[in-house]
């Protein structure tokens, strides 16, 4: 409808704003993601927009030990590659230099001489030869400063680092262990408790209808402290998981029932009183018709649920508790974030772990999830 | 790992199974005690009304359980709390309350509440409509606004370390590796240590959740904006309204319910806004709202729950109005339809 309206500005200004929004709302996940594939030394130092590129940066590195000079027309010779000692790969040097704050002052294959009649050569593949009239004594080889040439470096290293270093692992499998019942025993107990809201015959039904409502907003800090000290005191409930997916589905319950109910509201009369009249009962219906029937709001709300669970920080900090063995994806995450707030080498590759189960689901459902929001709100909730 | 799988699988089979045994057993238990047969005896039909009596609660038995013990208890224990010491031992009357209103840390929280309640669901909902609009007049469109939407999948903790990583900061003359200091650089202005600039650093913390939930208004008002009949647009292009006439004048109006359900959607969740504030900056530098504030006091020194009470309580006078407003709707959608 909208070509036959004519707006200006123009198509070309239009694609190109919603190109710059969508921009906008892309680049800090795909910062995350390209990080999270870089060398932890190029991350530190450079954009990660420049991932493709070679980066120049200076660096450090000490040549080889007095132990394997040699000697050669008079002069004492230790020789080697710069890049065996530092920690990256093999570059390309573009130039060196003797002191800290100049590592640029000689260009790769001149000789820098030091004072009392040393000197180093460097070649831009790394080659050195570091010499001197005398016997080297020192047990400790010299520093030496170059600027290098960085090719593009990806790297799976971070991600086997965090998985299995940084409990990452684990805290995934917690997660998946909080969450997938956490999203089951919430469904069935909804549908059911939906059922009879919509279609059977109770007393109080509209004043059960508006506490569901009402409590669709309740926010979750009511809850905490009453709960917290209730599990305390049960004990069988405290940093449990069953404990943890009870308030789950005690918090995700009035939405479960809100939503599956309007859905199985709107389902067909005619449906539900022929199967009565044909004899059977309302527990019949309910499986044999209501179930099948309600398919699609039923994942709406699993998607919701699931993707609400394995987010959730807060529940998880106050009833799981913080001890390593239980914590989830959120909590590490977060306490990493605290430990180590500089290294994001460690930081984004735990991040990206953290939200691509959500990514998955929100992507092969998006449609059920789409669904789920415009039920969920455009009623009027 | 394997036994922490497997140990979880179980679980899983014994919590769904034990539901599953619980809905079967109690209706079958229910039909073999009230039996109905097919001859329409007086005792059939006596049993038929006694099961249609006794089923629904066994339907609704387990969610209104949960529902009182997670969320309706809580919230009449929370006012009882809030009217006591930091253990709940002994009556204080309304000291919490006294506490909270000479308190710095709970005047910076309810200053910067209504800051996030102020920018936050306008945000969203401008964005949306803009976004809404501009997607649905290309041939991409929906590609897009699956993009915006993505971030929703996303969990707070996941969202504040990408944003994090945005507003990273290094002293002027080394290389930025956050995006944002190197475009002000770029642009030839020194970089910012964004978030530990007061007052300022509110609106960097409000941009991750805007990030988040502007794909849900995009959505909601999208399909709302297609609901808008056709003859009203084209009324208005033949009476001459320009582009901008037309989404205020027209569209806009048309769609304000819509507009309402989804502004009061996120100025709820903003009254919730935890996490984003406890991973940045764990309401340093002037950026504490009150659902940190709560979860510090519930955990400090021990705890103080008298305290974390009243500041639960003050969330909850805050979403009442909303509450109300929903539960009215819901009982005229009810009167009007099914």
């Amino acid at each position: 409808m909208w070509e036959r309206i004519r707006l200006e500005p123009s198509r070309f200004a239009l694609h190109l704003a919603v190109l710059l929004i969508v921009a906008m709302w892309t680049l800090p996940t795909a910062g995350l993601l390209v990080s999270s594939l870089r060398d932890k030394n190029l991350i530190a130092t450079s954009g990660w927009w420049t991932a493709l590129t070679t980066t120049v940066r200076s660096a450090q590195t000490r040549t080889g030990e007095a132990a394997v000079q040699v000697e050669q027309d008079g002069r004492f010779v230790i020789s080697g590659n710069l890049f065996e000692g530092a920690g990256d790969g093999p570059g390309t040097i573009t130039a060196f230099g003797t002191r800290v704050a100049k590592p640029d002052e000689f260009a790769v294959g001149t000789t820098a001489s030091y004072e009392d009649g040393r000197t180093l050569t460097v070649n831009a593949d790394g080659a050195y030869s570091y010499t001197s009239p005398v016997k080297f004594e020192d047990g400790r080889g010299q520093r030496v400063f170059y600027m290098t040439a960085v090719p593009p470096k990806f790297t799976t290293e971070n991600y086997s680092n965090v998985l299995f270093s940084q409990g990452i692992g684990r805290a995934f499998v917690n997660s998946l262990t909080v969450t997938i019942p956490a999203t089951i025993i919430p469904i069935l107990i909804a549908a059911f408790a939906a059922y009879a809201l919509a279609w059977m015959k109770i007393p109080g039904r509209g004043f059960m209808i508006s506490v569901v409502v009402g409590l669709l907003v309740v926010p979750l800090q009511m809850s905490l402290i009453p709960l917290l000290k209730l599990y305390n005191a049960s004990g069988f409930l405290s940093k449990t998981y069953l404990g943890i997916w009870l308030a789950h589905t005690g918090f995700g319950l009035p939405f479960a029932i809100y939503l599956l109910r309007s859905y199985i509201a709107g389902l067909p009369r005619d449906l539900i009183e022929s199967a009565q009249v044909d004899g059977a009962n309302d527990f019949k219906i309910f499986r044999r018709i209501i179930l099948p029937l309600s398919f699609p709001a039923l994942a709406s709300f699993a998607i919701f649920q699931f993707l609400w669970v394995w987010n959730d920080l807060l529940v998880a900090i106050v009833f799981l508790g913080t001890e390593p063995d239980k914590t989830v994806l959120t909590y590490q995450l977060n306490s990493l974030l605290g430990s180590r707030g500089g290294n994001w080498e460690i930081l984004t590759a735990s991040a990206f772990i953290t939200i691509v189960v959500p990514l998955l689901v929100f992507f092969s459902l998006q449609g059920y999830f789409v669904r789920g929001l415009l039920a969920g709100s455009v009623k009027g909730g | 790992m394997t036994a922490q799988l497997f140990s979880a699988l179980l679980t899983v089979v014994i919590g769904v199974g034990g539901c599953l045994a619980y809905f079967w057993g109690s209706n079958t238990l229910l039909d073999r005690l009230l039996p109905v047969d097919a001859s329409n005896d007086e005792r059939s039909i006596r049993n038929l009304k006694r099961q249609s009596t006794v089923r629904p609660w066994l339907f609704l038995l387990p969610a209104l359980i949960l529902l009182t013990i997670y969320l309706i208890y809580p919230v009449f224990q929370t006012i009882w709390l809030s009217f006591h010491d930091k253990a709940g031992d002994a009556f204080v009357g309304l000291d919490n309350y006294r506490w909270a209103l000479n308190d710095t840390g709970f005047r910076t929280s309810i200053f910067n509440n209504f800051l996030w309640l102020l920018v936050v669901p306008a945000a969203c909902t401008f964005l949306g409509l803009v976004i809404a609009v501009l997607t649905d007049r290309i041939w991409w469109g929906p590609l897009a606004k699956s993009f915006i939407f993505l971030p929703m999948a996303i969990s707070f903790v996941g969202a504040s370390v990408i944003w994090k990583f945005v507003y990273d900061y290094r002293a002027e003359g080394q290389e930025q590796i956050g995006i944002l200091n190197a475009v002000v650089e770029w642009f030839g202005f020194s970089p910012q240590v964004w978030i530990a600039m007061p007052f300022w650093n509110n609106f960097f913390l409000m941009v991750i959740l805007i990030w988040i939930q502007t794909g849900f208004a995009t959505v909601i008002l999208g399909a709302a904006l297609r609901g808008v009949p056709e003859d009203t647009l084209e009324a208005a292009v033949i009476d001459g309204a320009g582009p901008f006439k037309i989404f205020w004048r027209i569209m806009v109006p048309q769609i304000m319910p819509t507009i309402i359900v989804v502004w009061t959607t996120i100025t709820v969740l903003v009254l919730k806004v935890f996490d984003i504030v406890l991973t940045m900056t764990n309401g340093q530098w002037d950026t504490q709202v009150l659902a940190n504030l709560m979860f510090d006091w519930m955990f400090r020194g021990g705890g103080d729950f008298g305290r974390g009470a009243a500041i639960a309580i003050i969330i909850m006078i805050a979403v009442l109005p909303i509450m109300i407003w929903n539960i009215r709707q819901a009982n005229a959608e009810q009167k009007g339809g099914h």
